[in-house]
């Protein structure tokens, strides 16, 4: 196993290294934009179509949570910004401390998730488990309904696991940036988590309007 | 190394295999499952897609035969169905779209461009695992009873009626897609940040091109199919209702996602294809490809249109007449660069010195069957006379001379082109040749009939048939049968020549790319010293080192040396 | 019926003689193109045979004039092959006023057609020669294709949709019907015969319905009153929905202030889904009737929502704006 640092057989200087692991990540941040476009489209689709019925399945969220949640992740943006950074500058210590506070309001984000999906377990607003918008609720309610909640589930899940990885590659860094491996010289792990870390939270960014704000003045 | 290294004919007798290259560095059936040289990982691919091509082979075997009567006894209506959708599957997902681009590709890119490796060894080893996981899922539906939905999932027969193992074939395509999406952005990457000193990108060999063009599509494409059949199969297993009508979805958003992707599938097949199709041209007219430039801006013409054709899959479903003649404008618009490749394919041969070399025989007719093919392509692309074809077996040949006729011929016709190089050796070249000219009469056979069976009006898809269609359909079992005589062939002698072909050489044809400048096999690390290109592609007047004549200008330095 | 080994099938509608010179255009081209390149490939190919072991090609890197003009030639005949498609694909999607209107519901695995006075076919459909027929064609379970080659017509049968055709049948005889749009287990026995009649041997078969046959709208009319409906659209423009007499093929203004055209589709829409198209100046209370409806309930409701078109409209209370009157 190479150290860190080093030179992968592959590679001919540093320099072509760090470049293909930068190009790399933005091609896969590309992929992943698609990824989610899908999802995107099938939302507008029919947030065109039932307009009336997603509002109304919207208003059932809790803003609270959501919203707190959305500032939960944008302050994780900027501590990872700031991991960057003391990378960049050699500021090991603060590397370590930036990494462990991002995965910390990382974790926060996906409990306060969690809460939310256990109130929707309660009301019955899990698609496919019993699914039932209201008391009485007639058919094509409930399956517009159920089409709103399949969707925010689908998004919010897909969004989630992107957390939880991202919380898995912040745990490797953290572990790496303990045994001083980054210097101003070498950080691209660094830089390129942060990359994904970003990304993620701009996907948050478009959700929360899309999901919790649609219909609220 | 330079242009003016060696003066000595490649071609001389008595050559011997290098002590050590890259099959024997190491040994073990852990060297070749932990490997991450790219040169062992396209073998990997080699064995594990001609694995999935025979599976597919038999189900269309079996469909054959049972079309031979219009009753057909050999299976029933649901086994049928299943055959056809198998086929299918195993084919596009597991055969065509991995089979040039990570097979050849994978061997060919870093050689052709003077690198060690790919940008990410390990991303690449772990695409094979995930192209393997998703297999095994795929290969597990099938032997749980298999599954009926056609390869094209609509929705909602596949989310909803379908009670067949659609759920574990559905995983396996989403998963088997992170291996496209891992193996295109390793190449562009590679293709990006790995050439070699002096090897600028109008010197790039085409095949790299056409490479990074269908990289491109991966990127873009595939993760689209993977949430699209993500969210068919979660509707499946959970009764959602994205795209089922009973639940408020809608059916032809199912469409318009899956030929997102689907379409620019086909391009993913046919591009590297055109790719070896370039490579092997100009190898055995010994001249510079005809309009370079124009061959490498179709592809990626190619690629980029390719992404705004889909609905010209949907132009009867009630779709919006604008959007049908949109989207029938831009299909003919995308003809336009395919065209361009096959004149430029042709200038090359003119004023050459044309041998008959198995290759050329393959890129010949890959030239006569993709031309059906595409020509074909532009009377479903016509909206009035969609009207009538659309959903027959016109489409199924069409397809097919896309498919086969294209790609699986360019395919053969690389394996054949790079056998010495990947293994060392030389085929036998009578056979050879004699299965080109099998595979091609075959195939004519096989496929011609259907375009006429399509268009007197038999739908694709149907185990029964009206009595009046059976001569077309006896026709094209027989000629699958040669077809299938022809495919057996290069199995069996390629395999021999393993072990017992004449040893190659590092040069046999010879060729002008960088990947023909090292011993063949080549070392794990390709190159002993970094290669540094001071030539131009497919340039046989100003390379000495070839050991051919230069009848025009004997003694002409290097037009572009710098050293 | 066919010849020996025929290239064409037989030619009965009025599309069939468009589509067969659009695609002997287009063979031409194909033709042309194969022959050419092919021909230049072969006299190439041995022309230059390599003639030495060491010779190699004269060293010709591309042609800026050969290039331009096969991209600018093809592109021209491209065009031409586009236009000429549109022209007649354009043609297929509009149907003309005063078709016969036949209803096509597609299940798994069997086609149910109905006469527009109510007589049912399963499997079979008649049609007299020489009238525009249309055919509004809806789906209970999964996507169909309704085929019929000798007319060079097909359109998809998509659940929730309505989809149309159209064409004139120009020849009596007997020809198949497929589906083409694969749809489970024995998609390849759901097709049947369509019989073109003289128009007078068509009139006698309509007439000679059996007493079973239940003319659509007069179980739409049923069904109208089964389903409640009749307490709340009342003819006069009084009750709490609009009158639904002259709706049918009208322009209805709805409450977001767009319109809309009172089309099958439209009236199928609003019967299952309501809340999607409000009429301006009323409430959403009418229930959804989603789920619990048949494809053929609908297509009686709306064939009796189409029989009130001749009614008289209220002048207060109406769905529909009034040509000319507003």
């Amino acid at each position: 196993m190479h150290r860190t640092g080093e030179l992968s057989g592959q590679f001919q200087t540093l320099e072509q290294q760090k470049d293909s692991a930068t190009l790399g990540m933005w091609i896969f941040l590309a992929t992943e934009i698609l990824f989610f476009g899908g999802l995107f489209l099938t939302y507008t689709i029919n947030r065109h179509t039932y307009a009336s019925m997603f509002a109304e399945a919207s208003r059932t969220l809790d803003l609270k949570l959501g919203g707190f949640n959305t500032v939960v992740l944008i302050g994780s943006s900027l501590t990872m910004a700031m991991a960057v950074w003391s990378a960049q500058v050699g500021k090991k210590k603060l590397v370590t401390l930036f990494l462990i506070l991002t995965l910390l309001l990382g974790c926060v984000f996906l409990g306060v998730k969690a809460i939310e999906y256990k109130q929707k377990f309660d009301e019955n607003h899990v698609p496919g488990l019993n699914f039932q918008f209201e008391k009485n609720a007639d058919q094509a309610t409930n399956a517009h309904a159920q089409l709103f909640f399949s969707l925010y589930f689908g998004m919010t899940g897909l969004h989630a696991l992107h957390m939880v990885i991202g919380a898995g590659l912040l745990v490797w860094l953290i572990k790496q940036s303990m045994a001083g491996r980054f210097t101003p010289q070498y950080n691209t792990p660094v830089e390129n988590v942060g990359l994904y870390w970003h990304f993620v939270d701009i996907v948050w960014i478009y959700l929360f309007p899309l999901l919790y704000l649609i219909d609220r003045h | 190394m330079s242009a003016t290294m060696s003066t000595t004919p490649p071609q001389s007798p008595g050559y011997q295999l290098p002590k050590e290259h890259y099959l024997n560095a190491t040994y073990g059936i852990r060297s070749w499952l932990l490997t991450t040289d790219h040169k062992r990982i396209a073998l990997l691919y080699l064995a594990s897609v001609t694995f999935f091509f025979f599976v597919g082979g038999i189900f269309a075997t079996m469909i054959r035969i049972h079309l031979l009567t219009p009753q057909g006894y050999l299976v029933t209506p649901e086994t049928y169905n299943k055959l056809f959708t198998m086929h299918g599957v195993a084919m596009i997902f597991f055969f065509l779209i991995p089979s040039i681009p990570a097979v050849l590709g994978n061997f060919l890119i870093p050689l052709m461009i003077g690198a060690k490796d790919v940008a990410f060894p390990k991303l690449n080893l772990l695409s094979w695992y995930i192209y393997i996981t998703g297999g095994c899922f795929v290969l597990y539906s099938f032997a749980t009873g298999g599954l009926d939905t056609g390869w094209t999932f609509y929705t909602p027969l596949s989310s909803v009626y379908s009670n067949s193992a659609v759920t574990p074939a559905i995983l396996g395509i989403f998963i088997n897609g992170f291996s496209s999406i891992l193996t295109g952005l390793n190449f562009v990457v590679t293709i990006h940040t790995m050439r070699a000193p002096g090897m600028t990108w109008f010197r790039l060999p085409l095949f790299v091109w056409a490479q990074y063009s269908t990289s491109i599509i991966f990127i873009l494409g595939t993760p689209v199919i993977a949430i699209t059949l993500l969210l068919a199969g979660l509707e499946r297993m959970f009764h959602l209702g994205f795209f089922n009508p009973a639940l408020g979805g809608d059916p032809i958003l199912f469409q318009h996602l899956f030929w997102f992707y689907s379409h620019p599938a086909v391009y993913i097949m046919i591009l590297p294809a055109m790719g070896v199709v370039s490579e092997i041209i100009p190898t055995f007219a010994r001249k510079p490809i005809f309009g370079y430039t124009f061959i490498a801006a179709s592809s990626i013409a190619i690629a980029v249109i390719g992404f705004f054709v889909w609905a010209h899959h949907m132009f009867l479903t009630g779709e919006s007449t604008y959007a049908a003649l949109a989207f029938s404008l831009l299909s003919y618009l995308v003809a336009i660069p395919s065209a361009v490749k096959v004149f430029n394919w042709t200038s090359t041969l003119y004023k050459g010195s044309i041998s008959y070399d198995t290759p050329m025989l393959y890129a010949l007719g890959f030239i006569g069957l993709f031309l059906i093919g595409g020509l074909t392509g532009l009377f479903l692309a016509c909206l009035g006379l969609d009207i009538h074809i659309h959903d027959t077996y016109f489409v199924v040949a069409h397809f097919h001379y896309i498919m086969v006729g294209g790609a699986v011929m360019g395919y053969v016709g690389g394996l054949h082109f790079w056998w010495p190089k990947i293994t060392g050796k030389i085929y036998p070249e009578f056979l050879a040749r004699l299965a080109a000219v099998i595979l091609f009469i075959g195939f004519n056979l096989t496929f011609f009939p259907q375009f006429i069976l399509g268009y007197l009006g038999m739908p694709r898809r149907y185990h029964d048939y009206p009595p009046e269609f059976q001569v077309l359909n006896v026709m094209s079992t027989a000629g699958a049968s040669i077809l299938a005589l022809g495919y057996l062939l290069p199995m069996l002698y390629l395999t021999w020549s393993m072990r017992y072909g004449k040893v190659a050489g590092p040069n046999p044809w010879p060729a002008t790319g960088l990947e023909w400048r090292t011993p063949s096999p080549p070392p794990t690390e390709n190159f002993e010293v970094t290669p540094v290109v001071n030539w131009e592609p497919y340039d046989y007047k100003n390379r000495p080192d070839l050991g051919l004549a230069t009848p025009t200008a004997p003694t002409l330095a290097p037009a572009h040396g710098d050293d | 019926m066919q010849s020996q080994l025929p290239f064409y099938p037989e030619q009965a509608s009025n599309f069939a003689p468009s589509v067969d010179s659009l695609m002997t255009f287009l063979i031409l081209v194909s033709v042309f193109f194969s022959a050419a390149i092919t021909a230049a490939i072969v006299i190439f190919f041995f022309k230059f045979h390599r003639k030495s072991k060491n010779e190699i090609g004269v060293p010709i890197h591309g042609d800026m004039r050969l290039e331009i003009s096969w991209i600018v030639f093809p592109a021209f005949l491209a065009l031409a092959m586009f236009g000429w498609g549109a022209v007649v694909y354009v043609d297929y999607r509009h149907p003309p006023q005063d078709t016969l209107d036949l209803y096509v519901i597609g299940k798994q695995w069997m086609w149910k057609i109905q006469q527009p006075n109510g007589r049912r076919e399963i499997n079979e459909m008649h049609v007299p020669v020489g009238r525009d027929v249309k055919l509004v064609l809806a789906s209970e379970d999964v996507i169909h294709d309704f085929f019929v080659p000798a007319f060079r017509v097909k359109m998809d049968v998509v659940p929730g949709h309505y989809n149309t055709m159209w064409f004139r049948p120009t020849k009596a005889g007997h020809y198949h019907f497929f589906c083409s749009q694969y749809c489970g287990t024995n998609h390849a026995v759901m097709g049947g015969w369509v019989t073109v009649m003289e128009p007078s041997d068509y009139a006698a078969w309509l007439s000679g319905s059996t007493g079973e046959d239940v003319n659509p709208v007069v179980a739409g009319e049923k069904l109208f009153a089964e389903k409640a409906c009749s307490t709340c659209h009342l003819s006069n423009g009084t009750g709490r929905a609009p009158s639904l007499n002259g709706v049918y093929g009208g322009t209805v203004r709805l409450a977001d202030g767009s319109t809309v055209t009172a089309d099958d589709a439209y009236i199928r829409e609003s019967i299952l889904d309501p809340p999607a198209k409000i009429v301006a100046g009323y409430q959403p209370l009418m229930p959804a009737f989603q789920g619990q409806l048949t494809e053929e309930q609908i297509m009686s409701l709306t064939a009796y929502i189409k029989s009130l078109q001749s009614q008289p409209v209220p002048a207060t209370g109406a769905g529909v704006t009034v040509p000319g009157k507003r």
